[in-house]
């Protein structure tokens, strides 16, 4: 049975999950920034991550941004096959919502229209969307506002089918090393292998959608992700790359069939906010 | 250490001033990130071309005098609010990346500029030119831009209004928490920190 959503829904849910993102922590990342405080050994590293709790608790209750890079808009729009669009195109819906979002909610512009010329859009628009199509008659929302400070410390690896393993844990050590002190940490490190040089960025990205306290389903990556977080934890570089035992709150791997030539690997990182809204319509 | 510093920052605070100590600044505090940064230099350029002919001093007098804030013992904080609310002087505003400016601080710290606020990792010669100048580094928690947002008292318009989130302001704050994080004889806390709590693995 085909079932009709009127695009207007869609704008009035991505304007909604735009201010929603930008101000309230999600679950999983509370949690585990409350984990934090608890367990982080250096005094100047504690001072801080509890700084970024009462950072939270003035966002939410005086609708102060939690942090004044509101982000570009990533969206992901799972379309059920059985879903009929009635209304303005789907990706203008989705432009509109930021539009209102970003304007109407006091949120910061942070787009260029070009990468080379700079001129600020003045709305955050355009979203950058990936669609894809799913079985069922609804339509999954996940908004993801991406900042930069930490966007521009992520990287892709094009490892050897040789590097194996172990090639895979040093890229990642190695993207969080160099990332210290800029990405805000601690941060989230979203990791996506296989595929090819696009999928596995997206595959990155994805990872940074999933809860922090969720492992992945396959048993080798559940214990790569552990594995990860224990060794990037020692690295030192702690709240605000400052010093300390607390330089990551999650690690989420995705992985995807590839090449026999190749191993692709992506590391996205995002500061300790991690912004991700899900709605489904 | 905690220390209570009041601005503009003269050599006789940053000499006294290490990685590592806590301080909480006081006083006029100019915001100036990427785009601004770029349009500095353009300024100085424009100026140092008018004045080469009459010698150093004055290209640095007629610099000086070019950009839009005065820039002896002045503080920059590499930053880019949110909108502000009603009744709000500014939105949220944190730091942002310092490294990016690593490009065009030398030239300003040569010219007086005193310290900077932003987060993250300088490059060598930026670190060279703080000692060289006797200035200081700060840097402020990143993404606490709410909390941080509380110490801005006022927050006025100086240039550029056409950038957006990139102008240039001038703020006034209070007891606005940093940490030292490069000092004037080149202590770098962000090494110093990580060494001390990186473990085996």
């Amino acid at each position: 049975m085909i079932r009709t959503i009127k695009t207007e829904e869609v704008t009035k849910n991505i304007r909604e999950m735009c201010i929603e993102a930008n101000h309230y922590l999600s679950r999983d990342m509370d949690k585990a920034l409350k984990n934090a405080v608890e367990s982080e050994e250096a005094p100047l590293g504690k001072k801080i991550l509890c700084q970024l709790q009462e950072n939270l608790t003035i966002a939410a209750e005086e609708l102060i941004p939690v942090c004044q890079d509101t982000g570009m808009a990533v969206v992901f729009a799972e379309i059920g096959q059985e879903v009929h669009f009635e209304g303005i195109l789907l990706e203008e819906a989705i432009n509109e919502g930021v539009r209102q979002g970003y304007t109407e909610g006091f949120l910061r512009k942070s787009v260029v229209k070009d990468p080379i010329l700079r001129e600020n859009t003045k709305d955050n628009t355009p979203a950058v969307i990936h669609y894809s199509v799913t079985e069922g008659d609804k339509l999954k929302l996940t908004l993801a506002p991406k900042g930069f400070g930490s966007e521009n410390m992520s990287r892709i690896f094009m490892l050897k089918p040789a590097d194996g393993i172990e090639g895979v844990k040093n890229a990642i050590l190695t993207a969080v090393k160099d990332a210290g002190p800029n990405a805000c940490p601690p941060v989230v490190v979203g990791v996506g292998i296989g595929g090819t040089f696009e999928k596995c960025a997206l595959l990155a990205k994805q990872a940074l959608t999933r809860a922090a306290d969720e492992h992945s389903k396959i048993a080798y990556v559940k214990e790569m992700e552990e594995e990860m977080l224990y060794k990037i934890n020692r690295l030192g570089i702690g709240p605000g790359g400052l010093g300390g035992t607390t330089t990551a709150l999650a690690v989420n791997i995705n992985t995807y069939p590839t090449h026999i030539a190749g191993l692709p690997v992506a590391v996205n990182i995002c500061c300790h906010v991690n912004r991700h809204v899900v709605r489904v319509l | 250490m905690d220390k209570h510093i009041v601005t503009p920052i003269t050599a006789e605070v940053t000499k006294d001033l290490r990685a590592g100590d806590y301080v909480y600044i006081s006083g006029t505090v100019y915001v100036a990130r990427d785009a601004a940064h770029k349009r500095f230099m353009e300024a100085l350029d424009k100026a140092e071309e008018c004045s080469i002919e009459k010698g150093q001093e004055e290209v640095e007098r007629k610099q000086a005098g070019a950009l839009p804030f005065p820039v002896e013992n002045a503080v920059i904080y590499y930053m880019g609010p949110s909108p502000a609310r009603e009744g709000r002087p500014i939105g949220s505003a944190g730091p942002t990346t310092a490294s990016r400016m690593d490009k065009y601080a030398p030239r300003l710290l040569d010219l007086g500029l005193k310290a900077m606020i932003g987060k993250g990792k300088r490059t060598q010669s930026v670190m060279d030119a703080i000692i060289r100048n006797q200035a200081v580094y700060f840097a402020a928690v990143g993404g606490a831009g709410a909390l941080l947002s509380k110490c801005i008292k006022k927050s006025d318009l100086v240039c550029y209004d056409d950038l957006g989130a990139e102008a240039v302001l001038k703020l006034e704050v209070e007891d606005f928490p940093a940490v030292v994080v490069i000092d004037c004889q080149g202590n770098n806390l962000y090494e110093t920190a990580v060494r001390k709590y990186a473990k085996e693995v």
